[in-house]
């Protein structure tokens, strides 16, 4: 009969029972571990310190004589003006999406298992096709000698050039985002336990009541999430207002990509970049406060 | 869940419902379906339409620029996708199966990627490669082309990855790993007959991630891309930038399509392995 | 006990702050049906994984025939597990859900092959081979769980509540099925369960649990005829416990000062609970003659509820409200709301408990 073991001995057996699968662990985890400090942190790093740096007048950067000049001019009038644009644009896109997208994920919700099925795949389709067509398509269409503008003179109006103004872009922001707000809504509308509709209707609640007070506040989690799917890269969108917008409305994702390949002002870019970074952060962090909550 | 219940069929709301579906799925398509329409139009001038051709697909493919920049986007595509996929498969194991120090700080650094807008990472990599290469150009040559393009894409999407298979593995139920041990397997045998069979809808659907979010990169790419290093999203952009031509068209409507048949594929293929009980998205 | 098939000694396992098992000391017996009774987070579940290997218990031994396993981890025990979920691999066929364990211990091919047939031939579904987890019923899946775990001919088969998740029907089948099983193959079951009529019919010995203690360990009469302390007492059958103190060792004092022959074995003074089950008291009219020796007390019946086979009367007493079941019989008189009584039970089917 093989004796128990000592409380010294059990001790080292648990803790190196304990270890080795920590051990384990880290060693699974080890490659993407190292490559994400490597080729993200790290980065992040370096933008960080170079905002702190100074630009030479040709255009280098400088990595001494450290100074907080780019994180002052952040105070701008003209960067107040763009990131207050943004801002407005970023908010107006999520709030559109939001309107859009909500009958349409409930209806999709409220249908019949094989029909969902099915218009799922029909709005999973655009979503993965390739973003940059997706929004070259706007480009074509809202065109002076676009259809839009030909369907419009077909009617008797005027040529209308909707292309290269904040409509446009708006346009673009949202039908390239409202697939991010829809698929939230969706899933948490689906999640719902509908039978609480049905018990609030039988306890005389209209059908309206019983959407706004038992589905409005029980799809919130998808709504939020949904929110900040939209919200967030829309303030830093580069692509849809550089095919879309035109050169007199500059938004973040423009200016701070000007100060790389234009200005050559590194310092600077770097400066924004961070104050982005930190305003993202504080938008994913609420979210998971508000999602926490709401769980 | 029987939902019809909960709504009066045919009731005027649900006539409103309808139509605004129908409206939205207007609004996602048309755009798609007249740039496709507009691809084949014979006119220089792309908005008037003149006749059928093919004549832009023709051309399409004797430019060179095309096919390089279509070469380098599947190199580039497919080596982020296959090492993100790895990688991020390997990163949702760790923090969904074990406990160990520094998991913490993995969490939060898997997070931010994705939350971070393509114009910041673009800054990030730009200014790293530039600092790394001014440090070690002295030993070895480096240079900015397809190797710190995928890098960069490597670097975003193993976030994207690790995510889809984080979730999946959550759902997993953790009696069959228990099971499988009290049944003699040990870890490594639970993973190989167990848990990889069962999350492999995850890690797809998180290789489908990658490899989509690796062929719309337009940001990352020109900021890390050298000379003769372009891909195809980039070149269009560039081409767009300097106003809409037919070739542009061709050139996108083949881009859609092809997505659009591989996102199709994968579906019906993720649909096929998916059991009775699981009705989810894939996000 | 020589080599019994299980043996825990002072098996303590804690979850942070909480205790989910304490000090437990138990020897289950080879070929024996042995049932963890208790309600739900009194630790069965809990001692169940200890001994399986999926916890690791924070102090105390186990030991499988003699074997300490306590820190082994699951796959080197020579034990097999029964799942409340079934945990079926859903990826795999029937046949290959048997076959795991077997290929796990590189068994042979062949081997493999007759094993699992002839263990799916005990529970009747060689017919469904080749069917995946999804296509089967509730039942079914239970079955295929038993052959996977019997297949391996484990020195000990765990089973956490199996069938938890059938219809009444099909739990009672399966009861005298998996009985009958256990007998043929001979193999040490250790059940758990929160039923104690489940509890009750299938085993040799049962231990019941709560909060984390084992309280009781004794052949299913003896738990339910003697039980050792309140919670045991009042968890198992239907049990009246009023409230007494102990006079001597072979007299109680109820409340209302009326005093009952009992066997006690603490001092005088000490508080104490009696216990008698509904169907070992007698009602007698006031006129009628009562055995000697037994106890009595007078009530009046306070309300009486029919059950077909059985009544039940609720009868007010000085020393409390007492619940009795008589027979639905000829020959036996029935009472009505009102009529006074006297409750008769003999000494030997009470039993004095503490806490």
């Amino acid at each position: 009969m093989i004796p128990a073991p000592t409380k010294t001995a059990r001790q080292e057996l648990e803790r190196s029972a304990e270890s080795a699968d920590s051990r384990r662990g880290l060693l699974i985890s080890l490659p993407s571990y190292v490559y994400l400090v490597l080729f993200f942190a790290i980065p992040f790093g370096i933008v960080f310190v170079y905002s702190f740096a100074t630009r030479s007048r040709t255009g280098r950067t400088v990595l001494e004589g450290w100074n907080l000049d780019s994180y002052a001019r952040l105070g701008d009038s003209i960067v107040r003006e763009i990131a207050f644009r943004s801002l407005v644009l970023a908010v107006v896109t999520t709030v559109i999406c939001l309107l859009a997208s909500y009958p349409f994920a409930y209806y999709i919700a409220t249908r019949r298992p094989a029909i969902r099925n099915i218009l799922l795949v029909l709005v999973m389709i655009p979503f993965w096709s390739n973003f940059l067509v997706r929004t070259y398509a706007w480009r074509v269409l809202l065109g002076t000698n676009g259809p839009i503008s030909q369907l419009s003179q077909l009617l008797g109006g005027e040529e209308i050039r909707i292309l290269f103004t904040n409509t446009a872009v708006l346009i673009g922001l949202v039908y390239g985002y409202l697939p991010f707000m829809v698929l939230p809504l969706y899933a948490s509308l689906e999640r719902m336990d509908w039978n609480l509709v049905e018990a609030a209707r039988d306890l005389y609640a209209s059908g309206w009541t019983a959407f706004r007070r038992i589905t409005l506040p029980l799809s919130m989690p998808g709504v939020i999430a949904g929110s900040i799917l939209v919200f967030i890269p829309s303030l830093g969108a580069y692509v849809t207002p550089a095919l879309l917008g035109g050169a007199r409305t500059t938004l973040l994702g423009d200016y701070i990509v000007g100060q790389f390949l234009s200005a050559r002002n590194w310092p600077y870019g770097s400066a924004l970049s961070v104050a982005v970074m930190i305003v993202m952060l504080f938008a994913a962090i609420l979210y998971f406060r508000a999602g926490a909550k709401n769980a | 869940m029987t939902v019809s219940a909960a709504i009066r069929p045919k009731s005027p709301i649900e006539r409103l419902l309808a139509s605004n579906s129908w409206l939205v799925f207007a609004f996602l398509y048309l755009p798609i379906l007249l740039l496709i329409g507009f691809s084949f139009n014979d006119n220089r001038n792309v908005g008037i339409w003149t006749s059928f051709s093919t004549r832009w697909y023709g051309e399409m493919f004797q430019n060179g620029d095309v096919m390089r920049a279509l070469r380098n986007t599947l190199i580039v595509a497919l080596a982020s996708t296959v090492v993100s996929t790895v990688l991020g498969t390997m990163a949702a194991i760790a923090m969904e199966r074990f406990r160990f120090r520094g998991r913490g700080t993995l969490d939060g650094l898997l997070y931010l990627p994705i939350i971070i807008p393509d114009v910041t990472m673009a800054v990030m990599m730009l200014l790293f490669f530039a600092q790394a290469f001014e440090m070690v150009g002295g030993f070895v040559r480096f240079n900015f082309g397809l190797g710190t393009i995928a890098l960069s894409h490597i670097a975003f999407n193993i976030s994207f990855v690790a995510v889809v298979v984080r979730a999946r593995l959550s759902q997993l139920d953790g009696a069959l790993e228990e099971a499988a041990a009290d049944l003699y397997a040990d870890r490594w045998q639970a993973f190989r007959r167990v848990t990889l069979p069962l999350i492999m809808p995850g890690v797809a659907g998180g290789a489908l991630l990658a490899l989509t979010l690796s062929l719309d990169d337009v940001v990352v790419t020109s900021f890390v891309s050298g000379p003769g290093s372009t891909t195809l999203p980039v070149y269009v952009f560039g081409l767009v930038r300097r106003g809409v031509t037919p070739l542009i068209n061709a050139v996108s409507t083949v881009m859609l399509v092809a997505s659009m048949i591989l996102v199709g594929v994968s579906l019906l293929f993720q649909r096929g392995n998916r059991s009775p009980d699981q009705e989810e998205g894939l996000t | 006990m020589t080599d019994a098939a299980v043996s825990l000694s002072g098996v303590t396992k804690h979850f942070g702050e909480v205790i989910a098992v304490a000090g437990v000391d138990l020897d289950v017996a080879d070929g024996e049906f042995f049932s963890l009774l208790g309600p739900s987070g009194c630790g069965k579940t809990t001692t169940l994984r200890l001994i399986a290997g999926f916890e690791f218990p924070t102090k105390g031994s186990i030991r499988i025939h003699g074997a300490e396993v306590g820190l082994e981890p699951p796959h080197r025990r020579p034990v097999n597990t029964v799942f409340q979920s079934y945990a079926l691999f859903p990826h795999m066929t029937v046949e290959d859900n048997v076959a795991f364990g077997l290929q796990m211990k590189k068994v042979s091919p062949h081997e493999i092959s007759d094993r699992v047939r002839r263990a799916l031939d005990m529970v009747q579904l060689a017919h469904r081979a080749g069917a995946k987890p999804s296509q089967l019923s509730g039942g079914q899946q239970q079955r295929v769980a038993l052959a996977r775990a019997l297949v391996n001919e484990p020195e000990v088969l765990l089973l956490d509540e199996p069938l938890g998740a059938l219809d009444l029907k099909l739990r009672q089948a399966m009861q005298v099925e998996l009985k009958e099983l256990q007998e043929r193959v001979g193999i040490t079951f250790i059940y758990v369960t929160h039923d104690q009529e489940e509890a009750l019919t299938m085993s040799d010995r049962i231990g019941v649990m709560s909060e984390g203690r084992l309280l009781q360990v004794g052949e299913p009469e003896q738990i339910y005829e003697h039980p050792t302390s309140r919670f045991v007492a009042d968890f198992i059958g239907e049990i009246n416990l009023l409230p007494a103190t102990v006079v001597d060792s072979g007299t109680v004092e109820l409340v209302g000062g009326h005093r009952v022959s009992a066997t006690t074995g603490t001092g005088a003074g000490t508080e104490v609970t009696v216990a008698i089950r509904p169907e070992r008291f007698e009602l007698y009219d006031l006129d009628e003659t009562v055995p000697d020796g037994s106890n009595r007390i007078e009530g009046t019946v306070a309300r009486r509820t029919y059950y077909g086979d059985v009544f039940y009367y609720d009868v007010d007493t000085p020393a409390g409200r007492i619940e009795a079941k008589e027979e639905n019989r000829p020959g036996i008189d029935h009472y009505e709301h009102g009529d006074p009584v006297i409750v008769v039970w003999h000494r030997s089917a009470m039993s004095v408990v503490k806490d």
